[in-house]
């Protein structure tokens, strides 16, 4: 790994200084907006998920790449995220898992890195400001701090509209189960599709496939996914499952959750720093039990702006809706990750209720 | 669920002496239960043997009973107490056995008293290997093929099916005593039979040997509703075949994906649920195949640990106060979390540093004993160190043992290993001892590739990859010195990016110093120079993702700081380090209190300590907590941030406490600004401590002491002994715990000493020894009375005499081994008189502010019983190790006393303030015994001398001495018979004192037998020998004649209490033998002939009086209506013959 001087900047000025990894862009930078997750373990399911398109990751664990890169815990087919901070980069991988080492992976995918950051300086001045842009890189400073006054964040930008798949593809089920799902892609995880195919077929279709598509696939349910992004900036998404609603179930996870609530008629808001990280406490309040989360979201669902709807789930944290039903409806979702990847599988029940709620609205 | 409102009180147990394998961390968690129970309004009743722990301060339970941890005295507690609730999961495996054994006995159930924490049904799942084992494969989970066994036969079977090697693992142990891994038949036959002697229900596992997979702990607590959580995960250093006590451990888990890590969750919880473990906090741990990823449970503790200690330190979640609030009722997500304040405890702590332990062995000590690591711990304490890095981590934590090391090698004792040639360190470094970590690193820095280290250790190839990135930033470093080697050349050549990366890895000032051959503050000076100053990150629970409420840092080298400036004058107390034989917990109760007395006078307190076990390094405790190694730089740091934050609008740092913590802070005196050590300066500790200072100081104001010199030469040592004559205590200078010190009784026993002294083998590694401190010769005093003074002057002159205490054992048996007694009833009011006298000159021409300890010598007089000529041995201007001791006897916080007069109160103005009160008038008497390791080591000779070797110490307190005195060899694990035969062997110079121990135990009805030079004496004196026994064969293999010999006697089980004093040295000795076969058989030993006089008066008062119990609340407050009050006025009037 050769060592290279690098820096970031951010948009409002704060400079951090560290060492290159991963691809090298020829311009020398790489912008985006920066998030932090706390996860301890789980970086190249993070790295690998969709949802971080646009965004440079944080980790604020400071050891990362130390068991290297397999080719079943990728959470899509190459990452998406814009780049990645951390505090020491591992040189070896080590685990019997281990088919690569990390920076072979980032550079393979052309994502690149810095190091030796003060990860936990830039962490608490996300928390204090906000999620920012910003660039990092190689390149002079001056050039950097350029390229962070021009960098955007997400907001306002369709980033579902990057990342979705092009075209529909199938995945068969893994259990004996005949229900048909169809999976609207606003950036889907594997690990999603690992635990819905235990229920059911998959057909996984484009953001942009509309109502009458879908339901010209006679599907027992309709899951909507994951996704990069502001809410607010998705189109179509919301119309296609407002008119979905009603004739056929519906379970949304974190993206999906913001766009059956905008379906519904609510609004999301940005919050600070978001979530991101594995150990966030929901409460199921339908059952009182306290879950260990997955979390990865910026955007949060306003629930005084939803009516008919019956909030299900809430983050103990700091009291942000975590899910809904809409029981007449035949909807629900949640705004946490279910199926992890990484993250604990404490909520794993939710996509056995989906399963439920199909069969009960099939009977 | 809120608190249980149907319960009222909660009697608590703790876990008793500190013992290997059972150390401070139990003060730790206890304390923090009882602290919280009693904030939920619950009366507390606290059941602890241990008196140098804080949770038996009278103000953290509503009763303490500093009595013994066993069945019957808990039952008295029981009766007397009637609580509603027996909390057992906090106070170790001592506090878990004793609820079982109450529990399986029907007394909780005749007392109508509930198990709250563990039931008893869980306790019995995770303990009983067997049940355990079906419980996990009935869940379907792995576990390493074994079988159960309960005699010889049974073993032979299991491992018939096999085959070798085998872990042996007796059932309801603690620290994995009597567990071992046997590879041959020979080993197997030998660990079956000791593991079925050392578990209590004989019964041991045998199972497949996974040594060398690699090894994880999980940290789990469950609530009531069933809400589980992970608060650390712990992966090992050492690979499976270390017992975990033993393993250099790190957290969080390092080379796991998050798919194997979140599978080991989910079978935790399995675990925990199935065990049924129902509140609270256990640990399950796993074993995984490095090549396969297997994993396989290995076992669970239904209980807190060393390991939950460890992660509440590393992680800042505090996993026993949470344990006693979920035994009560409360569910997670009810209990805020302490550090955020705004968020619950139902979450995981996510953690943005790494954490290493390491743990702290005491080898040196025990001559004989085989320094290898297996799965029996040995380790006597443990430091933890946090870094950004595990590089930093690790060697922070290097430089926090108190071993002189500065870090991983990169100093002057890396040469031991360096020497070695590579095949032979391979070899060396394949078996796991506490040299390993150096021998690796030594390893990898001379080429030897990460693969073949992993192949002969088994560390796993990421931890040793990261040691390679030390071996290779060092050799840059050194690359700085150029073909001129010069040193200052290189400090100039280092810009900022080349400091930041050699301190970012953990590399010290020190460690510098050595490499480039300059002076540390020369290091320290440049270093600051570049800019490159030490920065305090929080630990928060959530890598920052809240904000801190709580100052609990810890120092690294990044871009910026997160101590926060407040207003008050502040106070810096430096802890004393980890547990080790002569500095435990005594001097952690010493900064806590500190801690106590100056926050409540208003000061802002500072500790600084790397202990993970102890209460100092409760966040709770001080105002803010440094974890940092007590090196200079750690301290120097901690200080200019403590100064940088004044300058910022703070208060001022008023100064530093050097002399609460033993040895280790009381060595920095000297490198820190003399204005800012608080009580006593540097300057009078030195002269106390500097053998011709000294010697002129006690001529000065003519107080006797015994003659002596100091030699640096063996030619001098002998020209002194020719002048003082023998038998002679030599000693070295500034060490604790009498490290290396020996009494000699002929030229060769000197010369013999000297070499083990000068040959700095193991001293060498000892904190601020150096072969150039000369050594202490001082003519030896036979039969003499040793006592202990603790005192306190304060800076207008007033002395105030804290406690004086008269040794058990004569002199020459170290004070940290000896049973000491208060009052001290052997001694006439003439002799007490003159030893406050001289006490208080002492403490004066010494210009003491703050506590000091004197150690006395009072030749034994045969004209006047409990008077002679008072000699002084030594005096040390610091807490010792006996001021808890005295605290909890005599009722007045003489550590509170100390730190707010070296903060500058007088002693009148505590007074009049209400914190220094009068000792309390009651009629008790407290016996201190000490509790030595000799189990864990069975090679070596369980005899006391002047060098100490207990891990801890019990008090027994009652009315009459012996009662005090059998309370306190019942509370350290020797249950004094009552009736049966004692077996004597004694030293010639014992014999005395021994005929009237016979005599006495002939009197209570005892058989007597003796080896045939101490029967002819015995006889002599009118003592009824019964049998006279045979002498050993020197090889223990040549035949008797058909007599029984004293080693087969015992192993019969014909004695039910041994006396041998030591004759000579070294195992060649019939004694030792002796010994031994007590130790193996467990049958009480005492080694000298007063222990056994004492030992015969308690065994006389127990068989005559009822077994009482009182709280020392109750003592305190001279609360004591004794139906024996003719016999305490009788020994009040009498001074008794201890000895």
């Amino acid at each position: 790994m050769s060592v290279q001087s690098a820096a970031i900047i951010l948009a409002d000025g704060t400079v951090f200084e560290g060492e290159s990894f991963g691809a090298a862009p020829t311009t020398g930078i790489t912008t985006g907006e920066f998030v932090f997750n706390t996860v301890l373990s789980g970086y190249q399911e993070v790295i690998s998920d969709p949802s971080y398109a646009g965004q440079i990751i944080t980790f604020t664990a400071p050891h990362i790449g130390n068991y290297g890169v397999n080719s079943t815990d990728n959470e899509s087919e190459k990452p998406q995220c814009e780049g990645i901070v951390v505090r020491e980069m591992s040189r070896r991988a080590s685990n019997w898992r281990a088919e690569s080492d990390l920076v072979s992976y980032l550079e393979l995918h052309g994502i690149a890195g810095i190091g030796g950051i003060d990860t936990r300086r830039l962490t608490r001045h996300l928390r204090d400001n906000g999620a920012l842009p910003g660039a990092f890189g190689t390149a002079s400073e001056s050039a950097l701090r350029e390229a962070a006054l021009a960098a955007t964040g997400t907001e306002g930008t369709d980033l579902v509209a990057r990342v979705t798949t092009p075209h529909a593809y199938s995945v068969a089920a893994t259990s004996s189960a005949s229900r048909t799902i169809v999976a609207l892609d606003l950036g889907i995880k594997t690990t999603i599709l690992r635990n819905l195919s235990q229920y059911g077929s998959i057909e996984v279709v484009p953001a942009s496939t509309s109502a009458e598509q879908i339901l010209s696939l006679s599907p027992d349910g309709v899951f909507i996914s994951n996704g990069p992004g502001d809410p607010a900036a998705v189109a179509d998404v919301p119309d296609t499952l407002r008119e979905l609603l009603g004739k056929v179930p519906l379970f949304g996870i974190c993206m999906g959750h913001q766009m059956l609530a905008t379906a519904l008629g609510g609004t999301t808001y940005k919050l600070p720093f978001g979530h991101h990280g594995g150990n966030h406490p929901v409460r199921d309040l339908t059952t009182n039990k306290v879950e260990i989360t997955s979390q990865n979201h910026n955007y949060c669902v306003d629930v005084d702006s939803l009516a008919h709807v019956e909030v299900t789930h809430r983050n103990l944290n700091d009291s942000t809706v975590e899910g809904f039903e809409c029981a007449e409806l035949s909807a629900f979702a949640v705004q946490h990750h279910p199926e992890a990847g990484p993250g604990p599988h404490d909520s794993r029940y939710l996509f056995e209720r989906f399963a439920e709620l199909m069969d009960r609205s099939a009977s | 669920m809120p608190r249980r409102e149907d319960i009222e009180s909660i009697l608590l147990i703790g876990s008793g002496p500190i013992v290997i394998g059972q150390a401070c961390e139990f003060d730790y968690s206890g304390t923090q239960a009882c602290r919280v129970l009693k904030e939920e309004g619950y009366r507390v009743i606290l059941a602890n043997s241990n008196p140098a722990t804080i949770m038996t301060d009278p103000d953290f339970a509503d009763a303490t009973y500093i009595e013994p941890l066993v069945a019957d005295v808990l039952e008295r507690i029981l009766d007397k107490e009637r609580p509603d609730a027996v909390l057992p999961t906090l106070g170790g495996q001592t506090a878990l056995n004793l609820a079982m054994e109450l529990s399986d006995t029907g007394v909780l159930d005749a007392y109508g008293v509930e198990l709250i924490g563990a039931d008893a049904q869980a306790i019995r799942t995770a303990e009983d290997r067997d049940l355990f084992k079906k419980a996990m494969i009935e869940i379907g989970l792995n576990v390493p093929e074994s079988g159960i066994a309960h005699d010889m036969t049974q073993a032979a079977a299991v491992l018939g099916q096999l085959g070798l090697p085998v872990v042996i693992r007796p059932a309801y142990i603690l620290g994995g005593k009597g567990t071992g891994i046997a590879s041959t038949q020979a080993e197997f036959e030998f660990m079956v039979a000791r593991g079925l002697d050392a578990s209590p229900i004989t019964e041991v596992l045998i199972e497949k040997s996974i040594a060398g997979w690699k090894e994880f702990e999980l940290e789990v607590m469950r609530d009531k509703a069933d809400n589980c959580v992970i608060i650390c995960s712990i992966e090992n250093f050492d690979p499976m075949g270390v017992h975990t006590g033993d393993s250099i451990t790190v957290a969080p888990a390092q080379t796991l994906t998050d798919v194997e890590y979140q599978l080991m969750r989910d079978t935790a919880f399995q675990v925990m649920r199935r065990v049924g473990v129902e509140t609270g906090g256990s640990n399950v741990q796993f074993a995984v195949h490095p090549e396969t990823g297997e994993q396989a449970i290995i076992e669970m503790n239904p209980r807190v640990s060393r390991s939950s200690a460890l992660a509440s330190k590393a992680t800042g979640f505090p996993i026993a106060k949470i344990a006693a609030k979920l035994a009560v009722g409360y569910t997670l997500d009810e209990i805020p979390n302490d550090i955020t304040k705004m968020t619950p405890a139902s979450f995981e702590p996510s953690i943005d540093y790494v954490v290493t332990k390491v743990p702290r062995w005491a080898f040196e000590k025990f001559p004989g004993a085989e320094p290898t690591l297996g799965t029996q711990m040995q380790s006597v304490g443990e430091v933890m160190a946090i870094g950004r890095t595990f590089p930093e981590s690790l060697q922070k934590a290097m430089r926090s043992l108190e071993q002189g090391r500065q870090g991983l090698n990169c100093d002057s004792a890396e040469q031991q290993f360096d020497q070695i040639e590579t095949a032979e360190l391979m070899v060396q470094a394949a078996i796991g001892t506490p040299d390993r970590i150096f021998q690796v690193e030594s390893l990898l820095r001379r080429g030897v590739s990460v693969e073949d280290v992993f192949q002969a250790t088994k560390i796993d190839r990421w931890f040793l990859d990261q040691i390679l990135m030390l071996c290779e930033e060092r050799s840059a470093l050194a690359a700085h010195l150029g073909p001129e080697e010069n040193g200052s050349e290189a400090l100039a050549s280092l810009d900022r990016q080349d400091w930041r990366r050699a301190k970012r890895l953990g590399f010290g000032d020190a460690q510098l110093a050595y490499l480039w051959n300059l002076d540390d503050s020369v290091v320290r000076a440049a270093r600051l120079a570049a800019g490159v100053e030490a920065t305090y990150k929080t630990v928060d629970t959530c890598a920052a993702e809240f904000e801190a409420e709580t100052p609990y840092h810890y120092g690294t080298y990044e871009d910026d700081s997160e101590v926060a400036p407040s207003g008050r004058d502040k106070v810096i107390i430096l802890g004393s380090g980890p547990n080790r034989i002569g500095q435990g917990i005594e001097f952690d109760y010493c900064c806590v209190h500190a801690c106590f007395a100056l926050s409540e006078a208003g000061f802002e307190t500072i500790m600084v300590n790397c202990n993970p076990e102890t209460v100092s390094t409760d966040y709770d405790t001080s105002d803010r907590l440094y974890f940092e190694p007590l090196s200079t730089e750690g301290v120097l740091n901690v200080i200019d941030a403590e100064q940088r934050s004044a300058e910022q609008g703070g208060g001022k740092l008023v100064g530093v406490i050097v002399s609460l913590g033993g040895q280790t802070p009381l060595k920095l005196a000297n490198v820190l600004p003399p204005e800012l050590i608080l009580g006593t300066s540097a300057k009078s500790i030195d002269a106390a401590e500097d053998r011709n200072h000294w010697s002129a100081l006690c001529a000065r104001l003519e107080i006797p002491q015994p003659a002596g010199a100091t030699a640096t030469t063996l030619e001098e040592a002998l020209a002194t002994t020719d002048r003082i004559g023998f038998p002679a205590l030599i000693r070295p200078s500034y060490v604790l715990g009498g490290r290396a010190m020996e009494i000699v009784y002929e030229s060769e026993d000197l010369e013999r000493a000297w070499m083990a002294i000068a040959s700095n083998g193991s001293l060498g590694r000892e904190g601020g020894l150096s072969a150039d401190r000369p050594v202490l010769i001082d003519r030896f005093l036979e039969d003499a009375t040793e006592v202990d003074v603790d005192a306190i002057r304060d800076h207008t002159g007033e002395v105030i005499i804290g406690g004086i205490m008269e040794h058990v054992e004569e002199a020459g048996v170290h004070s940290g081994d000896s049973a000491c007694v208060i009052p001290p009833v052997g001694l006439s009011d003439a002799t007490i008189a003159v030893i406050e006298d001289y006490t208080k000159r002492i403490a004066t021409s010494l210009d003491v502010k703050g506590l000091i300890n004197v150690q006395f010598a009072v030749k034994r007089s045969d004209e006047i019983p409990g008077s002679g000529q008072v000699f002084v041995i030594e005096a040390n201007p610091r807490a010792s190790r006996t001021v808890p001791f005295v605290a909890k006897a005599t009722g007045v916080p003489l550590v509170k006393i100390a730190a707010r007069v070296m903060c500058g109160a007088t002693l009148e103005e505590l007074r009049v303030e209400g914190l220094l009160r009068p000792k309390v008038q009651g009629d008790h008497i407290a016996v201190k015994e000490a509790v030595l390791p000799w189990s864990r080591f069975p090679e070596v000779d369980a005899v006391l001398g002047p060098e100490m070797r207990s891990t801890g110490e019990v008090m027994g307190i009652d009315t009459s001495v012996g009662m005090a005195f059998a309370k306190s060899q019942l509370a350290a694990g020797d249950r004094m018979p009552t009736e049966g035969t004692v077996f004597f062997s004694l030293a010639d110079r014992d014999k005395v004192v021994g005929a009237r121990a016979a005599q006495r135990f002939v009197s209570l009805g005892f058989r007597i037998v003796a080896t045939s030079g101490t029967a002819a004496y015995l006889t002599e004196q009118g003592v009824v020998v019964d049998q006279v026994v045979a002498k050993i064969s020197s090889d223990r293999t040549g035949s008797n004649d058909g007599e029984v010999d004293g080693v087969e006697l015992i192993s019969s089980g014909g004695v039910d209490l041994v006396v041998n004093s030591p004759r000579g040295r070294g195992p060649r000795a019939d004694g030792a033998h002796i010994r031994r076969a007590a130790a193996t058989h467990l049958v009480p030993l005492v080694t000298t002939a007063s222990a056994a006089l004492a030992a015969a008066n308690g065994i006389g008062d127990w068989a005559q009086s009822d077994l009482q119990v009182r709280s020392l609340q109750e003592f305190h407050a001279g609360v004591w209506v004794s139906e024996e009050s003719a016999s305490e006025s009788y020994q009040r009037a009498h001074p008794v013959e201890l000895r």
